[in-house]
């Protein structure tokens, strides 16, 4: 599909605004900083997963020639710091014992990387080693070690949920069936581990540079944890090299970094190694879902019983919005009237787990679907069909009470039956079912921004500040919003561009700096709906002032005036701009490139305005409306408005090797309006990468003793360039009434369907289902074997 | 003990004095201030360091800079001629093979030796010339369709 609207720039492909500095290697991300006498950090992790630390002998390292500061959590206090307040769990460093293989106990700072990293090894720590738990099940058993005082069994969040009539749901159902799907611990595996630069200046202002997804919590998280006062710090994030979830948390190496930047006077800069970042990890949960789904006769969804246990690792972090968003969203995109919802979020011994792309939703979403397509097949039903007769439209509500304002469900059903030419392909499924070539399909269904802060707050989620050129021509867009990678900085710079009438070359847009303005970050697939907003608002108050200046001076009301193509326009009439030309031009003699025919250029509109009124600030800001149900947790899974997506998975399997090969896989996902269609597409494809990647070889394996055997990229798989096959991918646009020119999101929503209808497709290929990700060759010629002796 | 090497990289012959241990890419970034190679694992399983060396591509984390004496080493900041981007990189940025950015200069490099030996690669030539470099945004899709680009003038 291709452009059909009448906007200049937005819904074009127009090049990402970062896209030169990223193919000739200037752009800058955090390690490629370096400061005039920069010092060093390295990190102390713990060699064992559960231990108490008796004594910690910092000594000989202190003496290290080239050391310049040792700190533990004699320096760093012992103050409770985390994601969720409720659940601040973490402290800097370690004192009492560590909770897994990694928890982080000291940190040097030194002349340079090697000093620093033979100082840490010097480091000497008595521990009492503790049993471990590895197993987020067995350690909510009563009677098991407790990690932490504050959780009971080791349950740091549960959710017991009840919407609707489960018992009328059952009586109802034609059909009821019990499935299970466990899922393995993974790794975001962004490209660029974390890094981090901190300097403190004469005045006591901290400023801290972070490969980060999130600068506005870094920064309260910073003066929380570090007691400063909060105007004292600044967080700046430079390119960053992916994010897809861990980096919006604060993390030890932001938080050490900074201290030892205070306690040496000097910038300070560490970077993780690829073994630390699977260490520090705060990626993928490990789930083990439980659903018991009903359906009518005809295939009407009458109940879903669901419940679910988390292992999350050693720490909270965002682990309790990931247990919420595990059964809140299921509410869509189906007609679901019933729903009941017991989820328990558990501590054990291994790296805290976090949010990652499509937070706390892709494994149960992949249950789910599998659930339909069984369900379908017992009532001889099309996949496709039992879910097209499902589908939620626009203007209804969840059980959960979740809003959904724009959806184009169908439409991106339809979309991708129709392109993979399902009817063609599945038609044939009774004859070749298990002969290794299959197809499955799938839907999801995500936040377009979560409707809260992770904070309790009235803030405002995402301002912007636009600023115009005093000497005319130019605008300079200012947001803490960061762009990842993801591309968010391209659409504010096209939203301005397109409200001022501007090329996007006139557009600078600066960004991802806590001092800029205030905005929550990257992540719950926010940044284009809400940041797109307080944008769109700062480019229309500049316009306004601007229109405003010229309409006086022309004794025009402003609101016949419009910008367009780098020109004041008259909506109505042609205008006579020769007097302003001339104030223009007076100032200007000597200046050959000066701008002449019968059209104000916004060059010269923006400087008389100037000339008159002084500096032309524009603000926007933005936050939801008051969003969802009363009942506890209602806020997580509130969004102003929802994201939905189907996808077909084809697929071969070799019956005898079990090896999964993906043919092709076609996308539809509705963003409600593609700011850049090049950008969503990007997303998509991602997307459908990550989830090909998670559904077929990702998993992080540990021994016995709570050490992760696979810390690195080739142990741990992810998919490469012969593995992806096409990824197609199809724009689907609904017009969503509360994002700004109708835009919602597309960055998480599109992984959801992406393991389902592979796990679909390799049941047609092979006749088996395998309830256990990654679903890996092992696995399929287990299931295989068993499937032949039970024959 | 630090040992004297002499290294053309893009062009500039520099000698440097050299710990034995230190890796190409850490000379390049951390001496020359060449800082576009990337170090996404150091230990060769990523691919966003590599350069050409002597023409050949390869993961600058796992050669050290002793074993570039004498070598000419390309790195992405060679690409662009007088602020021009050349094809390759215009159809990256065209095409939109770029997200996150940090794994595109080994991309870039990959996909330049490639074209150099092969100006008219497959699809599949493409897959398999790439297959060592990892990227976590893209699905590869738009960076496989960027080289097609300029392999199919």
């Amino acid at each position: 599909m291709s452009k059909n609207n009448s906007y200049r720039i937005l819904n074009t492909r127009l090049p990402r605004v970062d896209a030169i500095d990223k193919v000739t290697g200037k752009a800058i991300y955090t390690d490629d900083m370096t400061f005039s006498g920069m010092l060093h950090g390295a990190i102390l992790h713990s060699p064992l997963a559960h231990a108490k630390i008796l004594n910690i002998d910092t000594s000989r390292a202190e003496r290290l020639p080239g050391v310049k500061a040792v700190v533990t959590y004699k320096d760093a206090g012992t103050r409770p710091y985390g994601v969720s307040p409720a659940r601040y769990d973490e402290t800097i460093f370690c004192h009492d014992k560590v909770r897994y293989v990694g928890d982080e106990i000291a940190a040097v700072a030194a002349v340079d990387k090697d000093t620093a990293l033979e100082a840490v090894s010097l480091i000497k720590v008595d521990f009492e080693e503790l049993p471990i738990l590895l197993d987020g099940r067995h350690a909510m058993a009563e009677g098991q070690p407790q990690l932490h005082e504050m959780y009971k069994n080791n349950i740091c969040a549960k959710v017991n949920w009840n919407f609707g009539d489960i018992e009328q749901g059952r009586k109802e159902s034609h059909i009821i069936r019990t499935d299970h799907i466990t899922s393995k611990m993974q790794d975001a595996a962004f490209m660029e581990p974390q890094s981090v630069v901190a300097e403190v200046d004469s005045h006591g202002n901290l400023t801290m540079w972070s490969s980060t997804q999130a600068p506005h919590y870094i920064q309260r998280t910073l003066a929380m944890a570090l007691n400063l006062p909060l105007h004292k710090v600044r967080v700046i994030k430079p390119a960053v090299g992916g994010g897809f979830g861990p980096k919006a948390s604060c993390s030890t190496v932001e938080l050490a970094t900074c201290l030892l930047a205070i306690k040496t006077g000097k910038p300070v800069k560490t970077t993780l190694d690829r073994e630390q970042v699977f260490l520090h990890s705060r990626a993928r949960h490990q789930f083990f879902h439980t659903m018991t789904t009903g359906v009518k006769k005809d295939g009407t969804l009458s109940f879903l019983e669901h419940h679910c246990i988390l292992d999350g690792g050693a720490y909270a972090s965002f682990g309790i919005a990931t247990v919420y968003y595990a059964g809140s969203l299921l509410g869509g995109p189906y007609r679901l009237k019933n729903m009941k919802y017991d989820g328990y979020r558990v501590v054990t011994n291994k790296p805290a787990c976090g949010a990652q792309r499509g937070h706390g939703a892709v494994i149960a979403r992949a249950l789910f679907e599998v659930q339909l397509d069984r369900i379908a097949e017992e009532l001889g039903m099309d996949p496709i069909e039992i879910r097209l007769k499902n589908v939620m439209e626009a203007g209804e509500t969840t059980c959960n009470e979740l809003f959904v304002s724009s959806f184009g469900m169908k439409e991106a059903l339809e979309a991708v039956r129709d392109s993979a030419a399902w009817k063609k392909k599945r038609s044939l499924a009774g004859k070749t079912r298990g002969t290794g070539k299959g197809i499955g399909g799938a839907c999801g269904f995500f936040v377009s921004g979560a409707g809260y802060p992770i904070y309790r707050s009235k803030t405002y989620h995402a301002t912007v500040v636009t600023k115009v050129d005093e000497l005319g021509g130019g605008v300079t867009v200012s947001s803490g919003a960061a762009d990842i990678g993801q591309g968010s900085d391209t659409v504010l710079g096209m939203i301005t561009a397109e409200e001022l009438g501007l090329d996007l070359d006139d557009v600078k847009v600066v960004s991802g700096d806590s001092s800029l303005s205030v905005d929550l970050g990257a992540y719950s697939s926010r940044t284009t709906l809400m940041a797109g907003h307080a944008c769109k608002d700062a480019a229309g108050d500049v316009k306004r002032q601007i229109l405003e200046v010229i309409g006086g001076k022309l004794n025009i009301p402003p609101e016949r005036l419009d910008l367009k193509d780098g020109k004041v326009v008259g909506i109505d009439k042609d205008i006579d701009f020769s007097a302003l030309r001339e104030e223009y031009l007076q100032e200007h003699k000597g200046f050959t490139e000066l701008p002449d025919g019968p059209d104000l250029t916004f060059r010269e509109a923006s400087r008389i305005a100037f000339l008159e009124i002084g500096s032309i600030v524009g603000t926007g800001s933005y936050r939801p409306p008051k969003l969802g149900g009363s009942f506890k947790g209602a806020t997580v899974g509130t969004s102003p408005a929802f994201g939905c997506s189907a996808q077909v998975a084809e697929v071969s399997v070799d019956l005898e090797t079990g090896e999964v090969t993906v043919d092709n896989i076609t996308g539809a996902h509705d963003c409600g309006f593609a700011i850049n269609r090049t950008q969503v597409e990007g997303q998509m494809q991602g997307s459908m990468m990550m989830g090909m990647g998670e559904a077929l070889m990702e998993q992080i394996i540990y021994n016995d003793k709570g050490r992760i055997m696979n810390a690195n990229l080739a142990e741990y798989k992810i998919p490469t360039s012969l593995d992806v096959p096409n990824l197609d991918a199809i724009i689907v646009e609904s017009n969503e009434p509360h994002g700004p020119y109708g835009a919602k999101e597309v960055g998480e929503g599109a992984i959801m369907p992406v393991i389902p209808s592979i796990l679909n497709a390799i049941y047609d290929a092979t006749g088996v289902r395998i309830d256990e990700l990654p679903v890996t060759p092992e696995r399929i010629v287990e299931a295989l074997k068993k499937k032949k002796e039970n024959k | 003990m630090k040992k004297l090497v002499t290294i053309t990289v893009n062009g500039v012959t520099h000698e440097l004095a050299v710990e034995p241990r230190r890796t190409l890419l850490e000379v390049v970034r951390e001496d020359l201030g060449l800082t576009g190679s990337k170090k996404g694992c150091g230990i060769g399983d990523c691919g966003a360091c590599t350069m050409l060396v002597d023409g050949v591509a390869t993961f600058s984390c796992l050669m050290l800079a002793i074993q570039a004496d004498g070598c000419v080493v390309e790195t992405v900041e060679s690409l662009a001629e007088n602020g021009k981007l050349n094809k390759l990189q215009r159809s990256f940025v065209d095409v939109g093979a770029i997200q996150c950015g940090y794994c595109t200069p080994g991309m870039l490099m990959m996909a330049t030796e490639l074209l150099r030996r092969n100006p008219h690669p497959s699809e599949k030539e493409i897959r398999r010339s790439l297959s060592g470099n990892l990227c976590r945004c893209t699905g590869y899709q738009k960076i496989v369709e960027a080289i097609k680009a300029v392999a199919g003038e």
